[in-house]
């Protein structure tokens, strides 16, 4: 889970990473407000920023300085509802702020390349990491971090004299990396991004902006990290799906796309989309990717319908289910089960191929129900054919 | 003769005890695994009944395991939060081969147990997140079905466990000598290289089908690998050419980051290595029929 810069900068706070004074609001009004406590130790300056998860949001005009409450609610009714590629801004963080000597860069991140943690740090922050890696890479130190040890003073050091900083600011700046350490541990994260941390004309050195990536697998002994969700922005689909405990991914298409295993839906979505092209001139392609996993009971085999057929762009069903662990007559009666719990609400074909453990049995449970809406096809490539031409017509 | 696991690995299960690990203890055994114990300290000195009679003795550590039993392989249905102990205690006791079939690891956890036991240097770890390994007929150490199909020339490798499946499957009449679920997790124990690099020195292994997904560069580092050190034909598949950028497809390390990690890329390096790379899992299975039959 990609966290918001507001929510990063709260967890930056929480493990003692120095950052400024910040509100979060999502009514241009409340800005006013929240300017003046803020900005109670700088003069009254703020600056407004676009709460949105991409980069690139300054280009765009959603960061914005402001020298009063007034100047800070007219840049938030400018920034809230903006659209920055693709994203609509619903919040803006009034952040205090700060007279800037120096921008430098650091991320923590995992390194799946060499199964291990990477730092990456640089002098020359603020501008796009990628470019500065690709322009002047010699600029950018990357350290291998043991998951271990992590980052204590000493790696820090090491972090910071191989970005070339001189001592006085390597004494000024490790103890924000251990702390930033914390973060990446403490609250399992994937990645950890300070772009830019700065050094102030009175020498405090302060994480101006964050990200911060959540391993999901991790929530499990991270109660609070479910309030960091963004449910606005969820599809609908996806989020009844996820109440459901479905692995469900959104895709814009019209053949919908039921199977058990990620690398055989992956797989299913591809040969879906080239019977797509071949059979229907590109008008059939996957509408999502969806997981039933191992068990493929009734009761999975039915949510995961129901949130297909209530996929309006839908328009067929391929169900693809290779029995391993699961055998093919429970897929197939979970199948004739669920259409009976759906009722008169499945109204879409239903393109079904099983093979593996139990197949033939499987077959036969479904041939003997007869569903109107079901049709079985043997192979895989022939059902997404098939599908697709349902969808198409 | 296979990799990595044969008829003379005497495999424990860390979790045995759980249902999972009941399951598919049960499963291993049907199909000829020598599984010589089970791990749970709080059952410790018991035995646990099986079909046919056979009854499987728990001990309290993977040490004790090891010392009264002889085991060599380790097989894990330990739940996410207790994986890493358990991988650590597999590894001090220098279990030379641990099987992590669990999904859900945390993956600093992953990190902090591969990097441990990469220090020690003594256990090599498949997964997690992964279905295990079969070398049909001679022992079956996870969770793939044991039944698709037999002994044969084929090495295969995956990221997929339901891909495994459908391609032993496909190619069920040549058979495999073993077959890898190296997992889908964003940090693996054993990856497509490890694999390929052990199918390579068996003798038993006449052509390989590598099978991968979006995520990550492992597929790239393979292509690399296969064209300055394997000499045996390779059928690549690689799953997700309409992933979206962004989204995590149900695998925790299946996801194309900006323009990194997508399919295409990963079949381009592929293709340019050489390996034959088809465009469904059934035209991949039909380029390893072509290939068998032309090696006679």
């Amino acid at each position: 889970m990609d966290l918001f810069e507001y929510q990063a900068r709260d967890l930056f706070e929480k493990h003692g990473v120095p950052v400024l004074a910040a509100e979060v609001v999502t009514e241009a009004a409340d800005a006013g407000p929240a300017a003046e406590r803020v900005g109670a130790d700088s003069g009254g300056v703020v600056v407004v920023k676009a709460q949105v998860k991409v980069g690139g949001r300054g280009k765009a005009g959603g960061v914005k300085l402001a020298k009063s409450p007034q100047e800070a609610v007219e840049a938030a009714e400018q920034i809230l509802g903006m659209d920055i590629k693709g994203h609509t801004v619903g919040a803006v963080m009034i952040a205090q702020g700060a007279r800037i000597a120096e921008e430098y860069y650091f991320s923590l991140l995992l390194d799946r390349t060499n199964r291990s943690l990477l730092a990456m740090c640089s002098k020359e922050g603020g501008m796009d990491i990628e470019t500065l890696a690709e322009e002047r890479p010699e600029a950018l130190a990357r350290v291998a971090v043991d998951p271990g040890t992590g980052i204590d003073d000493a790696k820090a050091r090491e972090i910071l004299e191989q970005a070339g900083f001189e001592t006085a600011d390597v004494d000024a700046i490790a103890p924000a990396l251990v702390r930033l350490w914390d973060v990446y541990k403490g609250e399992d994260a994937t990645l950890v991004e300070v772009n830019p941390m700065v050094r102030t004309e009175d020498g405090q050195v302060l994480a101006l902006d964050g990200k911060v990536t959540l391993d999901d697998n991790a929530d499990f002994r991270h109660e609070d990290h479910a309030a960091l969700a963004d449910t606005a922005a969820a599809d609908p689909l996806e989020a009844k799906a996820k109440e459901m405990g479905l692995n469900y991914v959104k895709l814009d298409g019209n053949v919908g796309i039921i199977g058990n295993g990620a690398g055989l839906v992956m797989s299913t979505l591809d040969v879906v989309a080239y019977a797509g092209e071949e059979h229907t001139a590109g008008q059939a392609r996957p509408a999502n990717f969806l997981d039933i996993g191992g068990g493929a009971s009734a009761e999975v085999m039915s949510n995961g319908l129901d949130v297909i057929l209530n996929d309006e762009q839908v328009r067929s069903v391929f169900v693809n289910v290779f029995g391993g662990i699961t055998a093919c007559d429970a897929v197939a009666t979970g199948i004739v089960k669920a259409l009976e719990i759906l009722g008169d609400e499945a109204t879409k074909p239903l393109v079904v191929r099983l093979d593996g453990n139990n197949v033939e049995e499987g077959r036969a449970i479904l041939a003997e129900a007869a569903h109107p809406l079901v049709t079985i096809e043997d192979t895989m490539d022939g059902a997404a054919r098939r599908a697709a031409e349902l969808a198409a017509n | 003769m296979a990799i990595f696991l044969t008829h003379d690995s005497h495999v424990i299960v860390q979790g045995m005890t759980g249902s999972e690990g009941m399951k598919h203890t049960q499963r291993m055994l049907r199909s000829g695994t020598r599984v010589v114990g089970g791990v749970n300290p709080r059952k410790a000195g018991q035995t646990v009944d099986f079909e046919d009679g056979v009854q499987v003795p728990v001990f309290g550590s993977v040490a004790e395991a090891m010392e009264a039993t002889g085991a060599n392989v380790s097989v894990l249905f330990v739940p996410p939060a207790f994986t890493k102990a358990a991988v650590v205690e597999a590894v001090d006791a220098g279990m030379p081969l641990a099987v992590v079939i669990t999904e859900g690891v945390p993956v600093q956890d992953t990190a902090e147990f591969f990097s441990y036991a990469q220090d020690k240097g003594t256990t090599r770890i498949i997964g997690p997140n992964c279905p295990g390994l079969i070398s049909p007929e001679q022992s079956n150490a996870g969770i793939i079905p044991a039944d698709i199909t037999g002994p044969g020339r084929i090495g295969l490798v995956s990221k997929s466990g339901t891909l495994t499946y459908q391609m032993m499957y496909e190619l069920k009449e040549i058979g495999f000598s073993t077959a890898v679920g190296i997992g889908g997790d964003p940090i693996i124990g054993t990856t497509h290289i490890d694999c390929l690099q052990a199918f390579q020195d068996d003798p038993d292994t006449d052509a390989i089908v590598m099978i991968g997904e979006i995520g990550g560069d492992a597929e790239e580092r393979a292509a690399a690998y296969i064209k300055d050190n394997v000499t045996k034909p390779v059928v690549g598949y690689v799953a997700g050419f309409t992933a979206p950028e962004g989204k995590t497809m149900g695998h925790a390390g299946a996801i194309v980051s900006g323009s990194s990690g997508t399919a295409a890329a990963k079949k381009e390096a592929l293709e340019a290595a050489g390996v034959k790379v088809g465009k469904t899992p059934s035209e991949t299975a039909e380029l390893m029929r072509e290939i068998i039959a032309g090696l006679g």
